[in-house]
């Protein structure tokens, strides 16, 4: 029986390629073959639809867009936890319990009803429709994770770290930056990685509060599905291209997510 | 943890995530607030309305109808997903260049825009067009997910089974690998059954991750909006329409604040009183 178990991670698999490939099929022909004919394959191969998204600005910067603000909130949110998780993992203050229950509740509270006063705060901060804006929104559910994750990390660090460090007269933040942050490393890539993800997979509050400038590509997407007619094979290829930089992402930090995880507290 | 250090000055490390947490946080949770105890005609003029709205939500058929739903929606998935994770991450290999394999091919479904994730199945499933729809119907199956109430369940459920077992996969995995190979070693001296060694050493060693996965999972899928909306638009009828995607309707499709704002806390409400439960319950476990 053990000589088999290989089917099960192998078979799991195959489902999870099938759909991809299915988008990658559709992605390679032409509107008319998508609904003429059924076909496995392409059988009039076209980079048409790549070709349309590659030159027209609105396709493109829709992708720029959507990179600008992940970046942006990816490096807000982590550099803002890392000195709070380092207090949630070294000292006891007043509400530290209380404190942290909260940031997590944040984490549980839908996109759906934060949509429409969203859009007011940043109307009326005038950063509607800027980077900014959706970077910061999408820090309400990112800073949570990145403090739950870090503070798992930090926890694993023997406080004797710190003390001797003390004992050899490094000052707090040089310390901190010295020591410290290369010391969690791991738990940095790991939190990266989960900002990233969920701010580049987030869309309701990232269409809520753009307009033109920083539209994501993916309402891109949900734009011209419904006013081009059903140009189902231009909406395959930025599918597909959607899927690139997440899997650029995972190839990078493969080694930190089954190692990571098992380090932190996690 | 007893070797914690009393320390006030700590309120300074985490004031710059305080900040920028509750900017995002209260305010509009105030203006939720206050939306739902007020009427308004428009021009900006509010009135106070008092409990009304919220009654009026706690006794809408509509509201228990979509409630219903996301909890049998919750319920399925989390029965589906977290043994199916699990059992796949049993018998994933523990080393070599299959791990990374599997890991990359794995989180690749986690990091897909959620609105391309419904795209891509709805031309996945599609009756005429989608290899699914093709293969289901080929099978001599009526099959139709944009007009049968059954084939919409069965293809949301798959979809977000497709798209989120590997979160379960990869957190259990990670428990296990936390496993030093001695258990293994001292189970195997002993006699143990494969059951015996999951039941006594795997599986209490994955309880924390497990929570972990069940949490999110649960939260996440309670709040489920962008893929089932743009595989199946909530229905036909109304058979898919979950809470967010009722929220919505009401809030941005008829506008009706009050009624929306309401329904948005007592959802909030729901959620974080589940989450709640879920937490003490699992803690209390850990306690014992």
């Amino acid at each position: 029986m053990r000589r088999f178990t290989w089917l099960v991670p192998t078979l799991y698999i195959l489902f999870l390629m099938l759909p991809i490939y299915w988008l990658l099929n559709m992605s390679f022909k032409t509107t008319n073959e998508i609904l003429g004919v059924f076909t496995l394959w392409p059988r009039e191969f076209t980079l048409d639809n790549y070709r349309k998204i590659f030159t027209d600005p609105t396709w493109y910067n829709g992708y720029l867009n959507s990179l600008s603000y992940v970046v942006m909130n990816t490096v807000i949110s982590v550099t803002a936890a890392l000195p709070a998780a380092y207090a949630f993992s070294r000292y006891r203050f007043l509400g530290d319990k209380h404190l942290f229950f909260w940031l997590l509740t944040n984490r549980m509270a839908p996109p759906a009803v934060f949509a429409l006063p969203f859009f007011q705060l940043y109307s009326a901060v005038n950063l509607f429709d800027t980077y900014i804006a959706v970077a910061l929104a999408h820090c309400l559910f990112n800073i949570p994770l990145a403090v739950w994750i870090l503070e798992g990390f930090m926890s694993g660090v023997p406080k004797e770290l710190d003390e001797t460090a003390y004992v050899d007269g490094y000052p707090f933040w040089r310390f901190f930056v010295k020591i410290f942050i290369p010391t969690i490393a791991a738990g940095i890539g790991v939190a990266a990685f989960f900002c990233f993800m969920f701010s580049w997979v987030e869309l309701l509050l990232a269409k809520t509060l753009t307009s033109v400038a920083a539209k994501p590509i993916a309402a891109t997407m949900t734009r011209t599905a419904s006013t081009a007619g059903y140009e189902l094979g231009l909406l395959a290829a930025a599918g597909t291209l959607t899927i690139i930089p997440g899997a650029f992402v995972i190839y990078f930090v493969r080694n930190y997510i089954a190692k990571g995880f098992a380090l932190g507290r996690v | 943890m007893a070797t914690k250090t009393q320390n006030s000055r700590a309120w300074l490390f985490v004031l710059p995530v305080v900040v920028l947490v509750a900017f995002n946080a209260l305010i509009p949770l105030m203006t939720v607030v206050n939306y739902s105890v007020q009427e308004t005609f428009g021009d900006n003029v509010f009135f106070w309305e008092g409990v009304k709205w919220f009654e009026q939500v706690l006794h809408s058929e509509r509201f228990h109808a979509s409630l219903l739903r996301q909890l049998m929606f919750t319920s399925i998935i989390l029965m589906i997903e977290v043994p199916l994770g699990v059992a796949i991450a049993l018998s994933m290999p523990k080393k070599g260049i299959g791990v990374s394999v599997c890991l990359v091919l794995m989180a690749l479904p986690l990091l897909i825009p959620w609105n391309v994730v419904g795209a891509m199945w709805n031309i996945f499933a599609l009756p005429d067009i989608g290899l699914l729809g093709r293969m289901i119907n080929g099978l001599g199956i009526d099959y139709n997910f944009t007009q049968q109430p059954g084939a919409a369940w069965f293809t949301t459920i798959l979809m977000d089974v497709w798209h989120w077992t590997s979160l379960v996969v990869l957190l259990a995995y990670a428990g296990l690998r936390s496993i030093p190979d001695a258990y293994y070693q001292a189970a195997k001296i002993d006699g143990a059954t494969p059951w015996a060694v999951f039941r006594f050493i795997q599986l209490p060693k994955m309880k924390r991750v497990l929570t972990i996965a069940i949490l999110l999972r649960f939260m996440d899928s309670f709040m489920i909006y962008t893929e089932p909306f743009v595989l199946t638009g909530g229905g036909p009828g109304n058979t898919t329409t979950f809470l967010s995607i009722d929220l919505v309707k009401i809030a941005l499709g008829q506008f009706d604040l009050g009624p929306a704002a309401a329904m948005s806390l007592i959802y909030f409400l729901i959620v974080l009183l589940l989450c709640w439960v879920f937490y003490t319950l699992m803690m209390r476990h850990e306690a014992q």
